[in-house]
This record gives C-alpha cells, structure tokens and sequence, in this order.
C-alpha cells in the first residue's frame, strides 16, 4: 500500500521500506542528520498509513470507555489523550490517541498494522447509538514536530501554534491540527484529506521543516520511552506490566479487560517493561537480544538502539520484578559478547 | 559513483589494494551508500588468519548490522582503530581513511579472481 505522499518521498530520494504492508521511506537524508532536526529544529514525518476511525452519536463517550483503558468521560471537548484498547485477558491489541472533537465526536488515530484488527474489535462490540466508521483511506497526516515546530505553524496558519499540548481543533472542514506526537518535542499533527496531502506537505518543507523517515521515528520515540506496539506491546502483556499504568483507569466502570488488570494491581506484576542503558562502548542494541542478570540468562529485548542523542546503547526489556528496580546491573549479548549496563528510570532522553 | 582503477573489488562490496604480499581492505562507495549511517565498526583482531570469503569485520548502520568478507586469504596485519572511534569515516571516505584493515596474503593468486573497476561499475549498475 502507498500514502498519497508516496511519489513526493521517491522524489526526494526517501529510501523505500516495507512497514506494515506500505511502502514508506525508512530515511531521506539520513537517520542520524534527521533525528538531530527533530532534536534540534523541525523535522516532518508522512504518518498517513496510520488509521483514522470516527465515532459519533450519544452513546459514545460510554461506548469508548467500554471499550479504552483511559477515562474519556474525563477528557473536555478539544482535548486528545493517549489510550490502549485491551483484549479480554487484559493483553494489549493496541495503542492509539484518542481526540475528542465535541461532546459526542471523537476520532481515534490507530497503528497502521492495525487498523483491521481494531475495527474489526469495534464492530464485534457495536452498540446502538454509536456509529463507527474507519475512515483511514480518506485521511493523509503529517507529524511535525521539534523545538521550531511553531515557527512551521505560524507560517502554515499565520498564527501561534497552541501553547498547551494534547489539544485539537479543526481548522478547515475535515481538517484538524493537534498538538500530539510521538518524538518527546514540542509540535503538532495535521490530520487533512488525502486529496491535501501534498500540497500540506509541500508547505510544510517551504516552512523550514526537514523530512523524516521512520528510522528517526523508531530512535526519537525509543529514547522517551515511547512503546512500540508489536515491538513493546503485545497480547501476551498488559499495560501495567508495560508501565502505561498512568493511562489505565481502574476506577471508572468496567471495560474489557480491566478485571485482569485489577488482579494485576493487587499483587506483584509477573514482569516490568524496563530501561536498560548500556555504559561501555558497544553496537547499537536491536530487538531480540538476550539480556543477562548476574550471568544468567532472564529475558530479551524488545526495542533497542544506539541513541543517537545519548551515543550509548539503549534498549526496552520485560524483566521479573526482582530485577526491575533502577541501578540494577543487567548484560546485554551481542555476537557472543556481553555488553555491561544498568536499569535507568524513563525516559533515556530528557531535554537540557 | 567513485570507483578507483587501481583496485580490485568483491562481489560483495569489499575494495583491495595489493601493494606486494600486502592488501589493504576497505567497503566500497556504493556499499556505504547503501548501509546509510555507520554507527558502529569492529575491525578484525590483528594476527588473526581468515580465509577468502570468510566473515572478517561487522560494520552497523542505525537499522542493520553487516558482514564484511575478506576478500582474500592470508593473515590480519593492521587495523584500522580510527573505524572504531569514530565508524562515520566508512562514509565519509570509505577507500582512504575508512579502510578496515591490512591482510598479507598467503595466496596472491586470489587476488587476481577480483574484478576490476569495470566489472565492478557494471554489478553496480552504474
């Protein structure tokens, strides 16, 4: 499959991948030149493959509720909030951004290797009153996003870009701009039509922006600690075990899986998805290597880079408990050789 | 695309230069190229004995790890520690600074299976 942008990524030299079943650009320039523009200045990424779902009628503040791990009752019009959708054991099927376009209104913005299986979960739990439709093909996006990102936004709108982030708002019929991301920088999202996209895109790169593959997208979000679903997140765990406690409401009335996570809360969680920084010099960590606590064998990544920001290895890893408090020591094996580093508190990346 | 006349090149993107029994071994434009950013370097031990087409040195990108082949046989004699501080030689001046490392050649015969420049532009499609 191909975004509406996928000739403007071959004529700019995007080196093309597959992800997900679409052809997307992996790098432009460079993923280390691009990571540091995001870091440093504005970097633009083509997010059109991802999904765009709409659910609309007075049922459905309840019906989303039933069915997400984080409150949207709570959540006021104009304002989007990060949420996980659980299978009945508590697994996750997957995480998305939920945004509240009025009091009935909301979109959800899903990953690209989902969008099947989501609605497909949507539907088999319909309710009347609630209309839901996956819009995902109609829709083009664009992540814009780093420390000039504004300057980008006052450009394209002639305005400030809002200050307050987790916000939406529509700006031309079927348009919406929100000030979410996945990078840990300041910036925005301009969900458009697909028909827009590469006008928007064009003036995004007038504007200054630089264009991103999703190699930078893997590295900027690894170093906040930002999960990888697929990677980071699957069925066989639950936000809990993943650290998304934070976006779980366990207090609001049930949704699907929320008994199992209650169960979770009252006893030690079976595993923790941790930190690991490697201190001495060693290869990028990829995903899939074994991590070692005092020299046995206990787990294995499930994310991994050499941070571009940082310059050191850094790594996700679900560990047992007894190993999963910050200082501890743990191995990371590289063709036969360990590299020595630590549990670290999240993010890996905090901004000076 | 540079490719130097004086070299001799492996299928599988490896550059030799033979000065006497001597071959300096390095990865060729067009490798790095498509390898994009190297992060990462290991060049072989020195006194190690390695045979034509055997894994000699890894070199990563931010997205993958890669087997470099010593394109001949014959025993390691030098390698490059600059690749190791800093791997962004590999792509900024992969057949000078960026070399990987020094072989002296137990079967100089080897050497004359390579390609040539022309052979090699031509694999390349360039």
């Amino acid at each position: 499959m191909r975004t509406p942008l996928f000739e403007e990524h071959q004529a700019r030299g995007g080196r093309i991948v597959d992800f997900a079943g679409w052809e997307m650009p992996v790098q432009y320039s460079g993923i280390l030149h691009e990571h540091k523009a995001v870091r440093e200045s504005c970097g633009v990424f083509d997010i059109s493959h991802m999904g765009e779902f709409f659910v609309e009628g007075p049922g459905a503040t309840a019906w989303l509720d039933s069915l997400l791990t984080n409150n949207l009752a709570a959540l006021p019009a104009g304002h989007a909030q990060y949420t996980l959708l659980l299978n009945g054991h508590g697994g996750v099927i997957d995480d998305l951004i939920a945004y509240r376009l009025g009091p009935d209104r909301f979109l959800l913005i899903v990953n690209a290797a989902k969008i099947a299986e989501d609605a497909a979960w949507l539907r088999q739990h319909a309710r009347d009153g609630v209309t839901f439709e996956d819009r995902s093909s109609h829709f083009a996006a664009l992540a814009i996003q780093g420390p000039l990102a504004g300057t980008v936004f006052q450009s394209l709108f002639g305005r400030p870009m809002p200050a307050s982030r987790n916000v939406v708002e529509e700006t031309t019929p079927e348009s919406w701009i929100a000030t979410t991301g996945y990078t840990g920088e300041a910036g925005f999202e301009w969900i458009i039509p697909a028909a827009g996209a590469v006008s928007a895109w064009r003036r995004v790169l007038e504007a200054g922006a630089v264009p991103c593959g999703l190699g930078a997208r893997d590295t900027l979000r690894l170093e906040m600690c930002y999960p990888l679903n697929g990677s980071d997140l699957s069925p066989a765990h639950t936000p809990l075990e993943a650290g998304l406690g934070f976006f779980v409401d366990l207090k609001k009335t049930g949704f699907i899986g929320q008994e199992t996570l209650r169960q979770q809360k009252q006893g030690l969680l079976p595993r923790k998805l941790c930190a690991l920084r490697i201190e001495e010099k060693s290869p990028p960590i990829r995903s899939h290597y074994r991590v070692f606590v005092n020299g046995e064998p206990v787990t294995e990544t499930t994310s991994g880079a050499l941070s571009p920001s940082l310059g050191c290895g850094i790594a996700l890893a679900y560990l047992p408990p007894a190993y999963s408090d910050p200082g501890q020591e743990i191995e990371i094996e590289v063709r036969e050789r360990r590299f020595r580093g630590h549990v670290v508190k999240k993010p890996f990346f905090k901004k000076p | 695309m540079n490719i130097p006349e004086s070299l001799r090149y492996a299928t599988t993107h490896e550059w030799l230069l033979i000065e006497g029994d001597t071959g300096t071994v390095g990865i060729t434009a067009h490798a790095q190229a498509e390898l994009t950013d190297i992060v990462f370097a290991e060049p072989p031990a020195v006194g190690k004995p390695v045979k034509a087409g055997e894994v000699a040195a890894v070199v990563e990108s931010v997205k993958a790890a890669s087997d470099i082949y010593s394109p001949v046989s014959g025993e390691i004699i030098a390698r490059n520690d600059a690749i190791e501080a800093d791997p962004s030689l590999l792509n900024s001046d992969p057949f000078g600074q960026g070399w990987i490392f020094k072989i002296r050649l137990s079967d100089p015969s080897e050497a004359a299976a390579l390609q040539d420049a022309a052979s090699y532009r031509t694999q390349i499609g360039g």
